[in-house]
């Protein structure tokens, strides 16, 4: 186990820049996410990490070494990828056996070995079958065993769970999590899920071209986003962006924009919303609408609870006080940058 | 209402729909396929095996049978083992050597260069090139005097003039130059395979065994090449079955010689029944590769069904 630390990384495909100067410090037993949409560059950062790619320039260092010119076999690091990267003619005990047979450890070790990873993984009764015989979520629980079983230097993982269902994601979530925690493994986890990142992260970098737009806990990238691109692309639906008089932007989460009575503090600001559609989701309804005097992109979005909003209170077509507590609104610059004070 | 369908009124003819029978439209579509098989390949087959047990000639074109007369006669010549032994040589020699050369051929292929689209164009070349005058140039290039491959190594320095190889006169490197040029024509059809298998290896598998901690050598021999095997054992059917029917680079390029030792099953059958006109005894050198055959088409595919992933 060891932190991984990178300095300015930059990767160019034909000149393109996938990955544009990224530094960034994972200490040792941290669960990191890389959040950024599809082709943002964060998978090409988990290659240039394990060394399947070489970094244009940049430092990367694990356990404190420089390992830029060390190739992926001697850097230690584990890597799960998206659709796992199974060997399909091997069992899952050869599977799992495969990384410490590279190292040449012995067979008795190895015979151990598999036996504890798989034993902490559960799959212990799967060690004959082929991966054609498992089902998603086994497969992926081999894919963790083969990558745990020589106790790497740090987890990579690639959108792990983007080929399971959305029930069995939800669990394996929890046991990926659960499991780097009582292992304290340096993990860095890459998806462009953000619930995925927000339920599993200690800490989240939010990427988007190639650069980190914000590092920072689940709690910070929510309430405080650093910039415009990291408040709308965290969150569902996004934070509402909407022009201001004085230049620069206003935003707030749509679950503080709420009707003016049921906000109790007199240190709101206060607006005319015109509803267009509502969506009942069963815990929330979602208001889609536009707010008098002010300009937005996206219709603005406000989320109610059902229990203290009644159906019939608020109907498409009509216009209704609404407001947003003065310590939920967030501002913005003209540049998109985040201002801590008007 | 409109009426966009009258539904059937009166009774017809129950052939009227004889073709929206699953069973009977599948029998008429297979039926060409079969009557071919049948007729091009099971009757000839079988043709061959009632020569193989009869005393025809075309001297003497009787259909008298004589039982395993003319096995017993093959087999007790000892000329018979030779030519059996030189067709596995041939056989194995040439596909090993395709087989390998196949292999550097896809891996020097498989990454991207300038001009690639034209070699792996190029490349196919081989195989396209009719089987005789590809046979006829090769022998110029063994030829005892004029050989290009000689003077290579003469001008070289490598050899002298005196120690010059006479390709086609010496019994081993005849052999070497039939094995050698079956695989020239071979390779190219090995690539297409490896290349085939290689691309559809997913590069996460691949990319796994790296970080796994695999080198080159243990990704190709215990990650690609085990995924591959499949596919190659097909390709290694086909070339094995084709090879070891094969007589038309040894009729072109030796003739069976010298003194015998490039004489091939195909080779041998085809001169003692069509040449000198003892069907009989040609069919029965020629059954000789059914067994064979059978045995390594049977193993083959076993053993792509075992491996199956």
């Amino acid at each position: 186990m060891a932190a991984v630390l990178t300095r300015n990384i930059v990767k160019t495909f034909a000149d393109v820049a996938a990955v544009n100067g990224i530094s960034l410090n994972v200490p040792d037993g941290e669960f990191m996410v890389l959040l950024g949409p599809s082709g943002c560059g964060k998978t090409t950062f988990l290659r240039i990490i394990c060394g399947l790619e070489q970094q244009t320039s940049g430092d990367l260092l694990i356990g404190g070494n420089v390992v830029n010119d060390i190739p992926p076999r001697a850097r230690g690091v584990a890597m799960m990828f998206q659709s796992y990267g199974l060997y399909p003619h091997y069992t899952v005990r050869n599977n799992i056996a495969f990384p410490l047979r590279t190292q040449r450890v012995s067979r008795d070790e190895i015979k151990k070995k598999v036996e504890w990873a798989s034993q902490l993984l559960g799959i212990d009764h799967l060690l004959d079958r082929r991966p054609r015989q498992l089902s998603g979520g086994e497969r992926q629980r081999v894919a963790l065993a083969r990558a745990l079983v020589r106790e790497p230097t740090a987890l990579l993982l690639d959108e792990p769970l983007s080929n399971l269902d959305a029930k069995l994601r939800t669990s394996a979530r929890q046991e990926i999590k659960n499991f780097q925690q009582r292992v304290h493994l340096t993990t860095i986890h890459v998806t462009h899920d953000q619930v995925e990142a927000m339920g599993m992260g200690d800490r989240i970098a939010v990427i988007d071209h190639g650069r980190v737009r914000q590092v920072g806990t689940p709690t910070e990238i929510y309430q405080n986003p650093a910039d415009l691109f990291v408040a709308t692309f965290v969150g569902a639906p996004p934070m509402n962006i909407v022009t201001r008089n004085g230049g620069g932007y206003l935003g707030f989460r749509p679950e503080n924009l709420l009707p003016r009575r049921m906000i109790e503090d007199d240190a709101a600001t206060e607006f005319s919303f015109r509803v267009d559609r509502s969506e009942y989701l069963g815990s929330e309804r979602i208001v889609y609408g536009v707010i008098d005097g002010y300009e937005s992109k996206q219709p603005i979005t406000a989320k109610l609870p059902p229990a203290h909003v009644a159906e019939d209170s608020i109907r498409p077509g009509e216009w209704h006080e609404f407001a947003v507590k003065n310590s939920a609104l967030r501002h913005f610059d003209s540049s998109g940058r985040h201002r801590t004070r008007n | 209402m409109a009426v966009i369908a009258e539904p059937v009124a009166k009774p017809v003819s129950r052939f009227h729909f004889i073709f929206d029978r699953r069973g009977v439209f599948e029998a008429v579509l297979v039926a060409p396929a079969i009557l071919y098989v049948l007729l091009l390949v099971g009757l000839p087959l079988l043709l061959a095996i009632y020569y193989s047990l009869s005393a025809y000639t075309i001297y003497n074109p009787t259909w008298k049978f004589v039982g395993l007369a003319n096995f017993e006669q093959i087999l007790q010549d000892p000329t018979f083992f030779d030519t059996l032994r030189n067709t596995f040589v041939f056989t194995f020699g040439s596909q090993l050597l395709g087989l390998v050369l196949g292999k550097f051929g896809a891996f020097l292929l498989l990454r991207p260069f300038r001009g690639r689209k034209i070699v792996r164009a190029l490349i196919i070349l081989p195989f396209a090139v009719p089987v005789a005058l590809a046979t006829i140039a090769w022998q110029w290039m063994f030829d005892s005097l004029y050989s290009v491959i000689n003077w290579t190594l003469i001008a070289s320095g490598i050899l002298t003039r005196e120690q010059a190889p006479n390709w086609l006169g010496n019994p081993h490197l005849a052999m070497l130059c039939i094995v050698i040029i079956n695989a020239w024509r071979f390779f190219p059809f090995a690539i297409v395979i490896f290349l085939a298998g290689i691309t559809a290896v997913p590069q996460d598998v691949i990319d796994a065994a790296t970080v796994d901690g695999a080198g080159f050598w243990r990704r190709n021999y215990q990650i690609i090449l085990p995924m591959i095997l499949p596919i190659m054992a097909i390709g290694l059917i086909f070339g094995i079955v084709f090879t070891f029917t094969d007589l038309s680079i040894v009729f072109l390029l030796t003739m069976g010689g010298p003194g015998g030792a490039t004489s091939v099953l195909g080779f041998a059958g085809f001169q003692t029944g069509i040449v000198s006109g003892d069907v009989a005894h040609g069919a029965a050198i020629s059954l000789f590769m059914l067994p064979v055959l059978l045995v390594v088409v049977v193993f083959m595919l076993r053993f792509i069904r075992r491996r199956e992933i």
